[in-house]
C-alpha cells in the first residue's frame, strides 16, 4: 500500500473538521458549565441555597410566643391547645417582623369555625362536627364558645 | 507476514490511542457526578413526612397555606399539596369515587348522606420525596435533584421546561409554573426546614394529621409513628422509595 | 381554563388536568421515524445490494437529511426555555433516557448522514465546481473541502468508506428511533407507555412510514421532472413496505392482546383508549403511523395515573403548540428537501457512481 493517504486527503480534511468541532465543543463546554455543578451531585449546588433563601410567610408558633404570653396560657389544656396560631389567624410573618404596622385581620367565627367543624361524612368520627344552621341558627360561634378554649 | 504484523501492531496502537482519547472525552463530558450516597450519609437530616389519615378533616388549611407560603398559582391546576376525598363503596374497593375540588383549597362541599354504605375519608397528597425518584432519574440536565438531606428540589434557573419529569412522576406531584415556564413542586418548605421551622402545611394543620419528620434524629416522633401504626406508602409497586408515610391508608387509594 | 375541568371524566390528580405534551411531541417521534425509515431504505441498496431500489437511493438520503434537520424543531418549540436546551450537551445526566438524545442526534446527523451524502456526492460536487464559475464555484469547492481529487483510487476509497458508514448507519438509525421509543417505553409511571415493546414498535412503524414517504417523494419528483416512474423499483419498495407493515401491525396487535389479556389495574382506565386504537391502527400509509404516534403521546396523557378518570385533548390552532405550527413544521422538511435537491440533484451523473464493487478482491 504505497502512500495510503495520497488519495484520501479529502477524508483527512473531513476528519480534521470533526476534530476541530469536537475540541471546540469540549473547550466551550468547560467554559459554560455553571459554577458549583457536580459538587454535591449531578446538579448546581447553588440551587440548594436558591431554594433555602425564600422568605417564610408563616412565622411559626415560636415567633408568636415571643410576644404573646397570654395565648399559650389560654390554650393550655384546651381542645385547640396544639393548633398553630396561624391555622386560624393566617400567615403572620409580616406581623412578627413589624408588629405595629402589620396587624392580623379580625376573624369571622361563623365562617372560620365551619372550615373545620362543618359536618361531612368523610371526616373522622371522633372529630366534633355540626350542621351550623341546625346547631346555632344564625348565631356566631363565639357567642357560646371561646375559640382559644372551646367547650360549652 | 512480518510486514502484516507490523501493520497490525501499528493499527492496534492507533486504535488504542483513539479509544483512550475517546474515553477521556466521554469521561469529561459525563463528569459532574460525585458520590451522592456519601453526601447523604454525611448530611445532618433525612427528611420525611408522616400523615395520619384518621386525623385529616379535609379543611384544606394545608392547601391554602402551601399556596400562600410558596406563591403557587391559584388556578386549580397547580398544587404542591392537595387533598382528595375518597368514598369507597363497601363491596367495590376497586372503584372508589374520588374528588378534589380545587385541590381542597376551598374545603369540601358536604357530600349527600345518601351513600351511607360507602366508607369515606380524606387523603392529603404531596411530593413523596422519593429516595429513588423517577423524576430525578429522567431529568436530562440535572435541573431536578435530591438534596443531601433527602428533599427533591428544582433548580429553576436551569430547568428546560421539557416536562419529562412531570410525565415520570407516578403521583402527579409536578406541574409547569405558567409564569416561569419551569417545573414546580413541593420543596418540603426547604426554606423553612433549613431555618428550623416546620413546613407551612404542618404548621397550620389543626389536627396534627401531617407532621414533618427527620429520620436521622433518634428523638423525632416519626419513629414512634412508624413503629406504632400500620404504615403504607403510595404506589409501593413503583419502588420509588417514597418518604411520605401514611397511617391507616385504605387499599383503594391511588 | 375552566373548560379543562369540564372535560375530565372521573378523577384526575389536579396537576394532571393540563396535558403536558402537545401535538408537537407527536410530530417529533413521527419525524425521526421518517428519517430512520428513509435511511433504512437507502441502505437496502447500498449494503444489501437490492439493485431495484437504486433510483431512490440518493433521494432517500436527502429526504432523511431534510427531515432530520427539522426533527429537533418541534422539541425546541415545545420547551419552556428553548434557550437552555444546550444544557443537554453541557451536563447530560447519564441515567436520563432523554439526555443522550442530543448526542445520538448529532452522531446520526453529522457522523452518518452528512458524511454518507458527502461521500456519495463528492464526485458530482467536484465536477460542479470545475464546470461553474464565480460564487457558485466557490460554494461547491467549499463543499468539496477544497479537494479536486476524483481519480479512480480516491473514488474507490470513498465508496469503501461510504459502505462502512452505511453499515454503521443502520444500527445508528435503529438507535436513533428505538431510542425515541425508549424515552416513552421507560416511563414506569405510565402504563400506556411502559412496555419494552415500545422501541421495537417505534422502529418498525418508522420503517413503514419512512419507506412510504420516500415512495411518495420519488413518485412526485418523477412526475415533476416528466420522467416515467421505474415500476420495478416501486414494486420492490412496495414489497418491503408491506413486510415492514406486517411486522409493525403484528407488534401493535401483540401489545393490545397482551394488555387486554393481562387486564391489570390500569386496564379499566385504558379500556376506552384500546377501542380508539383499534380504529386507527388498521390504516396503512403515513397517516396511520401518525395516528399511532398520536395514540402513544397524547393517548398516554389522557388518563390519570390514579386510573380513576380521563380527559380529552383540545388542540389549539394558531397557538405556539397548536395545529398551525405543527403543519408548518411538516411542510418545512419538504422545503428543505427541495433546496437540497436543487443543490445536490440526485440524478447528477445518473448511473455511474465511480468504481463500484469491482475493486474488492
Amino acid at each position: 500500500m504505497p502512500q495510503p493517504l495520497k488519495d484520501a486527503r479529502h477524508l483527512v480534511r473531513m476528519a480534521g473538521l470533526f476534530l476541530v468541532a469536537g475540541v471546540g465543543f469540549l473547550v466551550l463546554r468547560s467554559a459554560l458549565i455553571p459554577a458549583g455543578f457536580g459538587e454535591l451531585g449531578h446538579y448546581r449546588s447553588g440551587a440548594l441555597d436558591d431554594n433555602a433563601r425564600v422568605e417564610p410567610r408563616f412565622a411559626g408558633r415560636g415567633a408568636c410566643a415571643e410576644c404573646h404570653d397570654l395565648a399559650p396560657e389560654e390554650l393550655a389544656g384546651g381542645a385547640h391547645a396544639a393548633i398553630g396560631c396561624e391555622a386560624c389567624h393566617g400567615p403572620l410573618a409580616g406581623h412578627a417582623a413589624d408588629p405595629d404596622t402589620e396587624v392580623p385581620p379580625a376573624l369571622d367565627t361563623r365562617s372560620l369555625c365551619a372550615t373545620c367543624h362543618a359536618a361531612e361524612p368523610a371526616k373522622p368520627g371522633w372529630f366534633p362536627q355540626v350542621v351550623a344552621a341546625e346547631h346555632a341558627g344564625d348565631d356566631a360561634c363565639d357567642e357560646c364558645h371561646v375559640p382559644h378554649q372551646p367547650g360549652v | 507476514m512480518s510486514v502484516d504484523r507490523r501493520e497490525l501492531i501499528r493499527t492496534g496502537g492507533k486504535l488504542l490511542v483513539l479509544t483512550t482519547v475517546a474515553a477521556r472525552a466521554v469521561e469529561h463530558v459525563m463528569a459532574g457526578t460525585v458520590d451522592a450516597i456519601q453526601r447523604e450519609l454525611e448530611a445532618e437530616h433525612w427528611w420525611a413526612m408522616a400523615i395520619d389519615i384518621d386525623k385529616c378533616i379535609g379543611c384544606g388549611g394545608c392547601v391554602r397555606a402551601c399556596k400562600t407560603e410558596n406563591d403557587v398559582p391559584l388556578e386549580p391546576f397547580y398544587f404542591r399539596t392537595w387533598v382528595e376525598r375518597y368514598r369507597v363503596p363497601a363491596v367495590d374497593e376497586e372503584h372508589p369515587h374520588v374528588d378534589s375540588p380545587n385541590g381542597g383549597y376551598d374545603g369540601f362541599p358536604a357530600a349527600s348522606q345518601a351513600d351511607s354504605e360507602a366508607k369515606s375519608f380524606f387523603v392529603p397528597k404531596l411530593c413523596n420525596h422519593c429516595a429513588h425518584s423517577p423524576c430525578v432519574q429522567v431529568c436530562p440536565v440535572g435541573a431536578t435533584f435530591e438534596s443531601p438531606d433527602g428533599v427533591v428540589l428544582v433548580d429553576k434557573t436551569y430547568c428546560l421546561g421539557c416536562r419529562y419529569c412531570v410525565q415520570a412522576c407516578p403521583y402527579g406531584c409536578r406541574f409547569i409554573d405558567p409564569r416561569t415556564h419551569t417545573v414546580d413542586k413541593c420543596t418540603l418548605c426547604y426554606h423553612r426546614i433549613s431555618r428550623g421551622l416546620t413546613t407551612a402545611c404542618c404548621e397550620v394543620c389543626p389536627t396534627g394529621a401531617r407532621a414533618l419528620g427527620d429520620l436521622k434524629d433518634p428523638d423525632d416522633p416519626i419513629h414512634e409513628f412508624l413503629r406504632t401504626n400500620m404504615v403504607h406508602v403510595l404506589k409501593p409497586q413503583m419502588a420509588t422509595g417514597a418518604k411520605v408515610y401514611y397511617a391507616d391508608l385504605d387499599g383503594s387509594v391511588r | 381554563m375552566d373548560s379543562l375541568l369540564a372535560q375530565v371524566d372521573g378523577f384526575m390528580y389536579p396537576n394532571e388536568i393540563e396535558l403536558q405534551w402537545s401535538v408537537l411531541i407527536v410530530l417529533y417521534p413521527y419525524i425521526t421515524g421518517l428519517v430512520a425509515g428513509a435511511f433504512i431504505l437507502a441502505s437496502l441498496e447500498r449494503v444489501f445490494n437490492v439493485e431495484a431500489v437504486k433510483p431512490t437511493y440518493r433521494l432517500a438520503l436527502l429526504t432523511a437529511l431534510a427531515f432530520l434537520l427539522v426533527a429537533p424543531l418541534p422539541l425546541q418549540l415545545h420547551l419552556g426555555h428553548p434557550e437552555r436546551s444546550f444544557e443537554m450537551y453541557l451536563t447530560p445526566k447519564t441515567d436520563s433516557a432523554m439526555a443522550m438524545f442530543g448526542f445520538v442526534y448529532l452522531w446520526y446527523l453529522m457522523g452518518v448522514l452528512v458524511v454518507e451524502i458527502w461521500l456519495d456526492y463528492r464526485k458530482d460536487i467536484v465536477l460542479k465546481a470545475r464546470s461553474s464559475t464565480g460564487p457558485v464555484r466557490l460554494f461547491y469547492r467549499a463543499l468539496a473541502l477544497g479537494s479536486d481529487d476524483i481519480g479512480p483510487r480516491a473514488l474507490e476509497i470513498d465508496d469503501r468508506v461510504g459502505r462502512f458508514v452505511t453499515i454503521v448507519g443502520i444500527p445508528s438509525a435503529f438507535l436513533l428511533h428505538g431510542y425515541v421509543g425508549f424515552i416513552f417505553g421507560s416511563v414506569k409511571a405510565n402504563p400506556w407507555w411502559s412496555t419494552p415493546l415500545m422501541p421495537v414498535v417505534f422502529l418498525f412503524s418508522a420503517i413503514v412510514s419512512g419507506i412510504a414517504l420516500v415512495m411518495l417523494v420519488y413518485m412526485t419528483v418523477s412526475w415533476l421532472r416528466g420522467r416515467t416512474v421505474d415500476m420495478t423499483c416501486l414494486d420492490t419498495i412496495a414489497r418491503y413496505l408491506f413486510y415492514a407493515f406486517l411486522i409493525d401491525f403484528s407488534l401493535e396487535v401483540l401489545d393490545l392482546i397482551h394488555r387486554m389479556y393481562e387486564a391489570d389495574e390500569s386496564f379499566k382506565s385504558l379500556d376506552f383508549m384500546v377501542k380508539t386504537r383499534y380504529a386507527t391502527a388498521g390504516v396503512l400509509t403515513l397517516i396511520g403511523i401518525f395516528a399511532m404516534r398520536w395514540n402513544v403521546v397524547i393517548g398516554g396523557q389522557l388518563f390519570s395515573k390514579s386510573f380513576l378518570g380521563y380527559t380529552v385533548y383540545k388542540m389549539g390552532f394558531a397557538t405556539r403548540e397548536g395545529m398551525l405550527p405543527a403543519i408548518l413544521l411538516m411542510i418545512l422538511p419538504f422545503a428543505i428537501l427541495w433546496l437540497l435537491i436543487r443543490v445536490l440533484p440526485p440524478w447528477l451523473g445518473e448511473g455511474d457512481r465511480g468504481v463500484v464493487e469491482t475493486a474488492e478482491g
